[in-house]
């Protein structure tokens, strides 16, 4: 038996959920347990109390009203990867959650275990932010939308209080005709990421008509490359252009921790950019 | 202080009912208190794959889940998934493959295995590396594991 004693609360309904986080102290929200169960066994985390959102109905699922997915916070990683919505419309989702631990963490992980641990290198937060995500939140003083850009804070905190959970979270499919692409590199498929890069790509008759890109892995939280978007809109959709983007994602700050230092994540976030625009670039010209 | 519940389970075909200590995850609880010692923990924060069971048909880690809320679930571990005498195909393939060395990994392997061939019949080599990526040996160097994988995947997709 590894995490220090607390008390374990299992509400079944939102309201019994808006009860406990209203009242108690120094509480820990259980989703899919694949970041925090680590943090309890090892004792990272001792929270005297632990409330389980796998036992409350409403949480989970994902609805498509032809305009906005909307998926609840604790939709499975693996049933957000097998759903027929998800991969027609939003198949970047899909492409990312590949990277996402291993199937076996996927079955257990949620999309909003993951936004909510915001670990920098993580693919789903920098996902919600590539397509502006609303994320929905929800405590006993009622609901409050938070726009993605808006959601990290800091390093791993992410703008909500100790009385809110989140509830869902509201993707927008590009309606204008794109392709995507996401790469990464780490020394072993399944490991965090160094660097990931994703990006969503709108190409009229060889032109760059939008672009969204999105780099995960270099710094304290994931960041668009909006600088980069802005410059590339207009021009050809070409590997000059690309080698471009690369460069503004080069210039960008990182982070330096015990393994990697800051220099090789600027170059791996150059290459990232690179290959995700060329990859997406690949996907319109094998389409058209 | 002792925070504790009531639980029913299926474990292996056979339920169990009892209490036991909300902190408690389900690999110590299938170790410990079902005396279910062919789930291994090595690491014990979801990188090993070595505690790798079933529930409700699902490869998860068992560390990283707790023995309360696998209340009410099917829990399927290294020693139930054999049918009596005759061994699960992948069972089989690791004995003829050499593809264990000292164990340890033996049991997540196989039960992260049998679920990935199960849900993707006609798995490719790679495919079969990249489901076996988290679990970890550091016996075999994975050749043996990875033929073992292959050949049950042949032999339960027919085409062998």
């Amino acid at each position: 038996m590894k995490p220090a004693p607390f008390t374990y609360h299992d509400p079944v309904t939102i309201d019994e959920l808006n009860g406990l986080v209203g009242s108690l102290e120094d509480v820990k929200l259980l989703a899919g347990g694949q970041s925090l169960v680590p943090m309890l066994n090892m004792r990272y985390a001792q929270p005297d109390h632990v409330i389980d959102l796998n036992t409350v109905s409403g949480l989970d699922g994902i609805a498509d009203n032809g305009e906005i997915i909307t998926v609840g916070a604790m939709t499975r990683q693996a049933a957000l990867m097998n759903n027929e919505t998800v991969k027609q419309k939003i198949p970047v989702v899909c492409e990312a959650l590949y990277w996402v631990g291993h199937f076996q963490t996927r079955t257990r992980g949620t999309i909003g275990g993951s936004l909510c641990h915001l670990d920098p290198a993580a693919e789903l937060p920098a996902i919600a932010l590539l397509y502006d995500a609303a994320l929905t939140l929800s405590g006993p003083e009622g609901s409050r939308n938070v726009p993605m850009a808006d959601w990290p804070v800091a390093y791993m905190m992410p703008n909500m209080t100790e009385n809110e959970f989140l509830k869902e979270i509201t993707f927008s499919p590009w309606q204008v005709d794109h392709s995507h692409a996401f790469v990464e590199f780490s020394r072993r498929h399944g490991d965090f990421a160094i660097v990931a890069a994703g990006c969503l790509l709108a190409i009229d008759n060889g032109m760059v008509e939008r672009a969204a890109i999105v780099i995960a892995g270099a710094n304290q939280v994931p960041y668009r490359l909006t600088e980069a978007e802005q410059d590339i809109i207009g021009q050809p959709a070409s590997k000059e252009t690309f080698k471009a983007a690369a460069e503004v994602a080069r210039r960008q700050e990182a982070m330096s921790d015990a393994y990697v230092n800051a220099e090789y994540r600027q170059r791996l976030a150059g290459v990232m950019t690179e290959r995700a625009l060329s990859k997406a670039m690949e996907r319109n010209s094998a389409r058209d | 202080m002792q925070d504790k519940r009531q639980i029913s389970l299926n474990v292996n075909g056979k339920e169990y009912s009892g209490e036991i200590e909300t902190r408690v995850h389900l690999a110590d609880f299938l170790r410990v208190n079902l005396g279910l010692t062919g789930t291994h923990l090595g690491c014990e924060h979801g990188v090993c794959g070595a505690c790798t069971v079933w529930v409700d048909g699902q490869a998860v880690r068992a560390c990283l889940m707790l023995a309360v809320q696998a209340n009410g679930c099917d829990i399927l571990t290294i020693e139930g998934l054999a049918d009596g005498e005759v061994l699960h195909p992948l069972q089989k393939a690791f004995q003829e493959n050499h593809a264990l060395q000292c164990g340890f990994c033996t049991s997540g392997m196989i039960m992260s295995l049998a679920a990935y061939i199960r849900d993707n019949p006609g798995a490719s080599e790679r495919d079969i590396r990249t489901a076996i990526s988290g679990n970890l040996c550091r016996c075999t160097g994975y050749q043996p594991i990875v033929a073992a994988g292959l050949q049950a995947a042949q032999e339960m997709s027919g085409t062998k």
